[in-house]
């Protein structure tokens, strides 16, 4: 009997060992590089990254990043998979058109809404057929950094919606039908009957799809760098940054560990914030 | 009054179809533009400058194949390596209760909610150390360690899937442990792992960080694009990213049945 017991252990042994050396120890060595100076132990790398021109500016964007994004992608979201169970026919082909960006590179993203959104893109021979303006407007640089802004909001809403999308509607297929049934026998309307039971309902999704989301979002890179190059820094570019350019292992370790500190926080919030009880669960 | 709200709905749906692929159809029209095309003022929504030509002398930049090789060589290991490591696993969490099983649990949720920076920088170190830094193979390591726990929660919930009395039959009827899975639930986990396997390929091809600070000539596709954005020419960075684009709408095309059933439950 003993060879039974000792299987289940034997069967996730491989992933733990490999977890442990490309999870676990990198994580501890980060957190060891973060707090090694030039002679030993020191804050030396926070205070560089602190004492760095983009430090500010760089926390600043991805905050307002993140507080754009993802009120937005949740909305975007919940109104999709709505619309979704409404749909009688060909919900297959609708379903997998939506969740394409789902399989899009970040770095792919960005390219696309390059092409839409540079200075003789799409967006701007469309407004100019429209007589909005006059020539080409460069929305992407630096002298328009609300435009840029913008540009990366849309293209990240335009990548990222998909995830949130999928999540909730595994979790609307969890919410036993009768409930809307009955509210609908006494009385209830369609947004009474999303507001009472629905989105109650859908509250462990949601906790899933806003941690998930949150974290990714803190770590936003890619699609930032192809809309607007180094001039917008975010937390994540300055990591690559100071890793790649300046060969400073150290403050991209402090950098690192700050975005996971960010990330963990938001993680904690969102579990006190929408704490489930279970016996209110079907 | 019916009719009205029905076609207000159904306007919605196809505006939202056309916000996800209008912008891929741009994107390819500046892919196969060319430099012509990229500069044309104002632009056509019709594709007026299209040569396979474009695309074929982007292709043809040094570098370009071997990058993308080189996205296939890391994906394809990542795909086989986070399922020969996480179906072990997901079989284990679905058919036996085991002491540690939570905090075996915990370790894979915790691996999802880290930033990839923190795990791509002291490897760097590593990986010069042992010889894996500048190699796809260094890449797709990291990248498992990304794909791997996404693998075990799914092969997991497939497993729960299919009824444990189905072994036990075979196992009556003389079966080994080992054959009764072979022959038994395999098959039938079968097109479900082959779409967490494409996942798998989908989150390594698609990784833009770790694959570019752990290699410097054997770039990655994304690493490459990522490394050549600020000084090549708009038209091919338009073509590099419509090629990143494109298998993951036959992908996600490949794995659409599954996608609900394994993020519904992966993510609980």
């Amino acid at each position: 009997m003993t060879r039974s017991r000792l299987l289940p252990y034997a069967l996730i042994a491989p992933s733990t060992i490999f977890l442990l050396l490309l999870f676990v120890l990198p994580l501890a060595q980060t957190i060891g590089l973060a707090f090694t100076g030039n002679d030993g132990a020191s804050l030396e790398n926070f205070r560089k990254m602190v004492g760095d021109i983009n430090f500010g500016v760089s926390i600043r964007n991805t905050f307002l990043l993140v507080l754009a994004v993802i009120p937005l992608q949740i909305a975007f979201a919940l109104a999709m998979a709505m619309m979704l169970q409404k749909l009688t026919s060909g919900r297959d082909i609708v379903l997998w058109i939506w969740t394409i960006p789902l399989g899009v590179s970040d770095l792919a993203a960005g390219l696309v809404w390059l092409a839409i959104l540079q200075d003789r893109g799409y967006l701007n021979s469309a407004l100019y057929a429209l007589g909005v303006i006059e020539g080409p407007v460069n929305w992407l640089s630096i002298e328009n950094p609300g435009t840029m802004f913008l540009g990366i909001v849309l293209a990240e809403i335009w990548r990222a919606t998909a995830i949130v999308l999928v999540i909730l509607v595994a979790g609307v297929q969890l919410i036993p039908k009768e409930y809307a049934e009955a509210a609908e026998i006494f009385g209830a309307d369609a947004w009474t009957r999303f507001r009472k039971i629905t989105l109650p309902l859908l509250k462990p999704s949601l906790q899933s799809a806003l941690i998930l989301r949150t974290v990714l979002a803190f770590e936003v890179f890619a699609v930032v760098y192809a809309i607007g190059g180094r001039n917008f820094p975010v937390l994540v570019g300055e990591a690559y940054a100071w890793q790649s350019e300046n060969q400073n292992y150290g403050v991209a370790a402090a950098y690192a560990i700050l975005v996971m500190l960010i990330s963990l926080g938001a993680t904690v919030c969102y579990l006190v914030a929408l704490r489930v009880k279970p016996e209110t669960q079907p | 009054m019916k009719g009205l709200r029905r076609a207000v709905y159904l306007s919605g749906v196809v505006a939202i179809c056309a916000w996800v692929l209008v912008p891929i159809y741009f994107i390819a029209l500046g892919a196969f533009g060319g430099r012509t095309g990229v500069f044309r003022w104002p632009k056509s929504i019709w594709p007026m400058d299209s040569t396979l030509a474009a695309m074929q002398t982007f292709l043809a930049i040094e570098g370009v194949g071997k990058a993308a090789l080189n996205s296939v060589i890391a994906a394809a290991l990542c795909m086989f390596l986070s399922i020969l490591l996480g179906a072990p696993a997901g079989y284990a969490l679905a058919r036996y209760s085991f002491k540690g099983q939570n905090l075996y649990r915990l370790l894979i949720i915790l691996t999802r909610a880290f930033p990839l920076a923190i795990l791509a920088l002291p490897l760097t170190v590593t990986f010069i150390r042992i010889g894996l830094y500048d190699t796809p193979y260094g890449v797709a390591l990291i990248h498992t360690a990304l794909a791997l726990p996404f693998a075990a929660l799914v092969s997991s919930s497939l497993f729960m899937g299919i009824p444990r009395e189905f072994e036990e039959a075979a196992w009556v009827f003389g079966c080994t442990r080992l054959q009764a899975f072979l022959k038994i639930v395999l098959p039938l986990a079968l097109p479900g792992m082959a779409a967490a396997a494409i996942f798998a390929f989908v989150i390594s091809w698609n990784e833009v960080f770790a694959a570019s600070i752990l290699t410097v000539r054997e770039k990655t596709l994304t690493a490459y694009l990522l490394t050549v954005l600020r000084e090549s020419p708009l038209h091919y960075r338009f073509a590099g990213g419509f090629i990143l684009i494109v298998p993951s709408i036959v992908f996600i095309f490949a794995v659409r049945k599954y996608l609900f059933a394994m993020w519904g439950i992966a993510n609980r």
